[in-house]
C-alpha cells in the first residue's frame, strides 16, 4: 500500500504526459470518427526526433516543437494515403505505423534505445519534466513548478484552450462536419478529405509532442514505446466519457476528461502492478478492458433496450 | 441557369451488374424554373441529381450552372452554386451539432473556411427570425443538437440551410419520402413558400404524380436515364394523374413501374 502511494504522483504525471496523447486520438476517434493506428508509430517519433535534437544541443522548445511537425508530418502521410490513395483509414494508419518503425530506428541511429545524459546535472536543470523532479519536489531540492503534474498540467490547459478555440472557429467547426457527416459537409462546400487530413496532421501532432515529453520524463526515446498507444489512448477517451459524460458537457470539458482519463489509467495500472501483477500482462489487461468497455454500449443497445410503449409518445 | 448536354453514367462497367444509369440526358433550366421529376424505378432521377451535384464525374457530356461549366468541379467545389436536401433526412444535417452551428455551416457554403469565429452573436439573431419560417418552434432551440429533430424537423431545417446562401439550383431529391403524410405535405408547403420567396430554380424528384403536378411550372419524366416528357405552361396546369400514366405509356412502350408512384 505504501508503495502505491509512493507510485501516485509519478503515476499521475505519467497519466498526464499520456493524457496529450489521449488528446490527440479523441481528436480522431470521436470528431473525425477515425480509427487512427498511426499513433502507435507517431508517438515514438516524437521522442526520437526530440532526444536526437536535445542531445545534439538543440534548445529544448525548438527540439519539442520539431518533434510535434515530425508527428504532424506523419499525419499527413496517413491522410494522404487515405485521401489521394483511397486506402482505409484504419489500414492507411497501420501502413504508417509500419514504416515509422523503420523511420524511428533511423532517427534513433539504428539504435532501439537512445537516452539522454541526465547524470549531468546541467543536462538534467534544462529538461521541461523528468522522473526526478517528483524526488527532488518531494526532497524539497526543486521549487514545487518543477513538478511534472504542474508542468504537464499546464501544457494540457493551455493546449485545451487552443483546441477550444480552434474547434469554435470557421475551419475548426468544418472539421466537426466533416467528421459528424460527410455527405452534409461537401453539400456545404467543405472540402472533407481536406479536414481529414488536417485532422490527422493535428492529432498526430499531439501525440508526437506526448511522445517527446515522455522521453524527457523517463530520460530515453525507445523503439517499442508507442506500441499499444492507441489502446491507452481510446482506454482515456473511453474512462473519460464514462465518469464525465453526465457532467462534462462543454468541448472543453470534454478534453479535459480524457486527460483525467489518461491519468485515472495510469493509477490503476499503478495500483494493479502493486498488487504483484507481472508487467507483461498489463498489454493484455489494457486490451481487455477497452475492449469491454467498447463493448458495453452496442450490448445496452442489442439486448438490455427498453421496448417502445404503444401509445406512449 | 442550368445546361446538361448530353451526359452519360454508366455503373459498374464490364461486370455484370453493369448499369447505364444516364444516357444521353439532356436538359435547360431557365432562371427561376421550378421542375419536378418524375419516373419510375431506376430511370436515372437520383443519378441526375447527384452528377449535377458532383458526387460523381459522369463520363461524357457537359455540366454548365450559370454558364460555368461545373462538370469537372469537385462536389464540395460545386457546393457553392448548388443546394441540396436528400431523401434520407440523416444526410443533410450533422446530428452531433447544434441547430446554429448548422445552419452558421451552410451559412459560409462557397466562402473559404477561415480562423474566424465559427458562428457570431449577430447570426444568431438572424437564425431566429429565419427558423420561425418553418413554424417548428426550432426558433426556441437554437442550441438542441439535431440528432434530437425528427425527421420531418431535420428535413425542414436542411431546405433552410439550403437556401441560407442563395443558391444559383435547388436539388430536391424526394426529400419528402422518408416523411409521414402529414409532415411530408408541411415540408413540401415550406419548400414552395422558400422557393417562391427567393425564386429559386429548381429540380424536384418526387415518387407522388399528384405532388408533381400541383407543385412547379415545369414537369419533366425519365425513363432509362433520358427525359421523355417534358410538360410545361398551360398543359401543365390542365394535366391529371391519369393523362400523364398515358403520356408514360405512349413515350416509353411500357407501363409506369413504380409501385409507391401508382399507390399514393
Amino acid at each position: 500500500m505504501q508503495d502505491f502511494i509512493n507510485a501516485l504522483p509519478g503515476a499521475a504525471s505519467q497519466g498526464l504526459i499520456w493524457g496529450i496523447m489521449a488528446i490527440g486520438v479523441y481528436l480522431t476517434y470521436k470528431i473525425l470518427d477515425i480509427a487512427d493506428l498511426t499513433v502507435d508509430g507517431s508517438f515514438c517519433t516524437g521522442a526520437a526526433v526530440f532526444v536526437m535534437l536535445f542531445s545534439a544541443g538543440w534548445n529544448i522548445w525548438l527540439a519539442t516543437l520539431l518533434a510535434a511537425a515530425a508527428g504532424i508530418l506523419a499525419g499527413l502521410v496517413t491522410g494522404l494515403l487515405h485521401t489521394l490513395c483511397g486506402i482505409p483509414a484504419i489500414l492507411a494508419g497501420i501502413l504508417t505505423q509500419l514504416g515509422l518503425w523503420s523511420v524511428n530506428l533511423a532517427v534513433m541511429a539504428m539504435k532501439a534505445n537512445v537516452s539522454i545524459n541526465v547524470i549531468d546535472a546541467k543536462t538534467l536543470d534544462k529538461l521541461m519534466v523528468s522522473l526526478r523532479f517528483v524526488q527532488d519536489v518531494a526532497k524539497g531540492s526543486r521549487p514545487f513548478w518543477r513538478h511534472p503534474i504542474f508542468v504537464v498540467g499546464i501544457f494540457t490547459l493551455v493546449l485545451i484552450a487552443l483546441l477550444y478555440w480552434f474547434f469554435g472557429t470557421e475551419l475548426g467547426c468544418a472539421l466537426r462536419a466533416t467528421g459528424s457527416n460527410g455527405s452534409m459537409a461537401r453539400a456545404q462546400g467543405i472540402n472533407t478529405n481536406f479536414g481529414k487530413v488536417l485532422g490527422l496532421m493535428l492529432s498526430n501532432g499531439l501525440v508526437a509532442l506526448s511522445g517527446a515529453l515522455l522521453a524527457q520524463y523517463q530520460s530515453y526515446a525507445d523503439i517499442n514505446m508507442g506500441r499499444g498507444a492507441i489502446v491507452i489512448g481510446l482506454a482515456s477517451v473511453i474512462i473519460g466519457e464514462v465518469l464525465f459524460s453526465r457532467i462534462f458537457r462543454n468541448f472543453g470539458l470534454k478534453l479535459f476528461a480524457v486527460s483525467i482519463g489518461a491519468v485515472i489509467y495510469y493509477i490503476v495500472i499503478q495500483a494493479v502492478l502493486s498488487m504483484g501483477l507481472n508487467s507483461n500482462y498489463l498489454k493484455l489487461l489494457s486490451a481487455a478492458v477497452v475492449a469491454l468497455f467498447l463493448s458495453v454500449p452496442y450490448w445496452k443497445n442489442r439486448y438490455f433496450a427498453k421496448p417502445v410503449k404503444k401509445g406512449a409518445n | 441557369m442550368l445546361e446538361i448536354s448530353h451526359i452519360y453514367k454508366t455503373f459498374n462497367p464490364g461486370t455484370v451488374n453493369e448499369k447505364r444509369a444516364l444516357n444521353d440526358l439532356c436538359l435547360t433550366l431557365s432562371e427561376g424554373d421550378f421542375v419536378t421529376v418524375i419516373g419510375g424505378n431506376g430511370a436515372g432521377k437520383s443519378t441526375m441529381l447527384n452528377a449535377v451535384a458532383g458526387v460523381f464525374p459522369v463520363d461524357e457530356g457537359k455540366i454548365l450552372i450559370d454558364g460555368v461549366d461545373v462538370t469537372r468541379l469537385s462536389e464540395h467545389r460545386r457546393a457553392a452554386y448548388i443546394g441540396r436536401v436528400f431523401q434520407d433526412p440523416m444526410l443533410g444535417t450533422a446530428g452531433s451539432m447544434q441547430i446554429e452551428e448548422n445552419l452558421a455551416l451552410a451559412a459560409r457554403r462557397g466562402k473559404s473556411r477561415t480562423l474566424r469565429s465559427g458562428i457570431t452573436q449577430k447570426e444568431r439573431e438572424e437564425y431566429r427570425e429565419l427558423l420561425k419560417i418553418l413554424d417548428l418552434g426550432l426558433e426556441e432551440r437554437l442550441t438542441s443538437k439535431v440528432g434530437l429533430l425528427s425527421g420531418g424537423q431535420r428535413q425542414a431545417l436542411t431546405l433552410l440551410m439550403a437556401s441560407l446562401v442563395r443558391p444559383k439550383l435547388l436539388l430536391l431529391d424526394e426529400h419528402t419520402a422518408a416523411l409521414d403524410p402529414k409532415t411530408a405535405a408541411k415540408v413540401l408547403d415550406t419548400t414552395e413558400k422558400i422557393v417562391r420567396r427567393d425564386g429559386l430554380t429548381t429540380l424536384m424528384i418526387t415518387h407522388n404524380m399528384r405532388d408533381a403536378i400541383a407543385h412547379g411550372n415545369r414537369l419533366i419524366m425519365m425513363h432509362d436515364g433520358h427525359i421523355i416528357l417534358d410538360i410545361a405552361g398551360e398543359e401543365k396546369k390542365k394535366l391529371t394523374v391519369e393523362e400523364l400514366l398515358e403520356k408514360f405509356s405512349r413515350a416509353s412502350g411500357s407501363e409506369f413501374a413504380n409501385d409507391r408512384a401508382l399507390l399514393s
